[in-house]
């Protein structure tokens, strides 16, 4: 069962045909060329394939793609402006929270979503948002303290414009 | 790891909504959040042929007081039950469980009334409803009817929802002051279902004597299960530690643990017993914080 979808992804609005059973995570990265979020798991713990739909973080996994028409959604891709990293980019590279980089994508789209609403995070609120997002290498540590480097960059941006 | 084909319905209102499900019947399944659902087709435990998404129904997503109750629509998700001041205020049970249900993403698009209406055993608005009494309000074919939540879970992922019907509310019944509810529940990974959990709202006064409890449990059967028995034994009772181990020992005696991957029956009565005694202390010791 075949249906049409229009989808607007970083910006830019796609006309898709996809199957009903389609997930969102394989109509982003087969369809759009999107390869950005990644499948991890499969069954929905992992949360490699974290995009933000609506502005709110879902796993793209369990989300049919024919649900998303005619709303927004925001990869990895669509993070960087002009060719410069979003400081949660630039934060994680800076202090090394990356080390297969196979969480990456999906764990900076949870933080992003987290940020736009929370200003000035503790550490402990940090970790509750990320707790659908596994990492076998880090250990978190580092990734815990890219989020806060890049909670204080957007707040100080925000302050002197 | 791909569903089996479907079609994709999506109704534009409550009635359409029921009359599809009704008309579809055992073929047709219920979109809300999908965080529990999409995992099984996905699995292909479920194959229904019809998908039918409430999401675009509206209505159905609202928290509000009203009538000594706290009216909850179907469609409101986790999220937003975590965010909301008067949910905290008035039932902070309610708000204490939901932090610790699934995660981030999965609080995000799950439901109260598709999460209630999976009756997963190890979930958690299940114990949660138990211990607080409340009335889930259900719509069906020409008729809307409240089932209380001691008669709304019958087995393992089954419900007294009949053919055509789905849940639209939940209504609880505001808890007395002072307020004393807790969730307490042990999982393996963050994120996860239950091993074992228990939810508690009750009325004690100022000497330690429980006047009133609900006790609901996660992970002690086939369904979430209310400890109907624990709570007489409880009621009018002087909590003490005694008493409280006594409680905990019941709890282990009227669950019936399934085996799984989360654990064996014994070492699940085990957690309950664990949990429970924890979350009555916990509220005994708020009790005794409260100055009158």
């Amino acid at each position: 069962m075949q249906k049409e979808i229009n989808v607007k992804v970083n910006g830019k609005e796609h006309l898709v045909k996809v199957e009903c059973r389609t997930l969102l995570i394989h109509m982003l990265r087969d369809d759009l060329g999107l390869t950005g979020a990644h499948i991890g798991c499969v069954v929905g713990k992992c949360g490699a394939c974290t995009v933000l739909w609506e502005g709110r973080q879902v796993k793209s996994c369990m989300v049919f793609a024919v649900q998303t028409s005619g709303s927004e959604i925001l990869t990895i891709e669509g993070l960087a402006q002009n060719g410069h990293l979003h400081p949660l980019q630039q934060a994680f590279w800076d202090l090394d929270a990356a080390e297969c980089g196979y969480c990456t994508p999906g764990m900076i789209m949870a933080a992003y979503g987290f940020l736009q609403k929370h200003q000035n995070p503790s550490d402990s609120e940090i970790k509750h948002a990320i707790s659908g997002n596994l990492c076998r290498c880090t250990g978190y540590h580092n990734i815990v303290k890219a989020i806060k480097k890049a909670a204080g960059e957007l707040e100080e941006r925000e302050n002197h414009g | 790891m791909y569903p089996v084909e479907f079609e994709y319905l999506q109704p534009s209102n409550l009635q359409e909504a029921v009359k599809l499900l009704q008309q579809r019947g055992e073929d047709a399944r219920i979109l809300a959040g999908g965080q529990s659902l999409i995992p099984l087709m996905k699995l292909r435990l479920a194959r229904p042929r019809y998908l039918i998404d409430l999401n675009g129904v509206s209505g159905l997503n609202y928290i509000k007081k009203e009538n000594g109750h706290l009216l909850i629509g179907a469609l409101t998700r986790h999220a937003e039950i975590e965010a909301s001041s008067l949910v905290r205020q008035e039932v902070p049970l309610m708000h204490e469980a939901v932090r610790v249900l699934g995660d981030l993403q999965v609080r995000n698009l799950g439901t109260l009334g598709g999460a209630i209406a999976e009756a997963d055993p190890a979930g958690d608005w299940g114990p949660v409803i138990l211990a607080l009494n409340a009335k889930i309000r259900c719509v069906g074919p020409g008729r809307e009817r409240d089932v209380e939540a001691r008669d709304f879970f019958t087995f393992a992922y089954s419900t007294a929802l009949q053919t055509g019907e789905l849940v639209r509310e939940i209504a609880v019944p505001l808890p007395r002051q002072p307020n004393l509810g807790t969730y307490m529940k042990l999982e393996l990974v963050a994120g996860d279902f239950a091993v074992a959990g228990a939810a508690l709202q009750a009325d004690i006064d100022k000497d330690g004597i429980c006047a009133d409890i609900g006790i609901g449990l996660s992970g002690a059967g086939e369904c979430p299960m209310k400890a109907s028995s624990v709570e007489t034994m409880l009621r009018g009772q002087k909590l003490t530690s005694a008493m409280i181990e006594r409680a905990g020992w019941k709890v282990q005696e009227v669950s019936n643990p399934i085996a799984d991957l989360r654990g064996s029956p014994a070492y699940k009565k085990e957690v309950l017993k664990i949990v429970f005694c924890r979350a009555l202390k916990h509220l005994v010791e708020m009790r005794a914080q409260v100055s009158t």
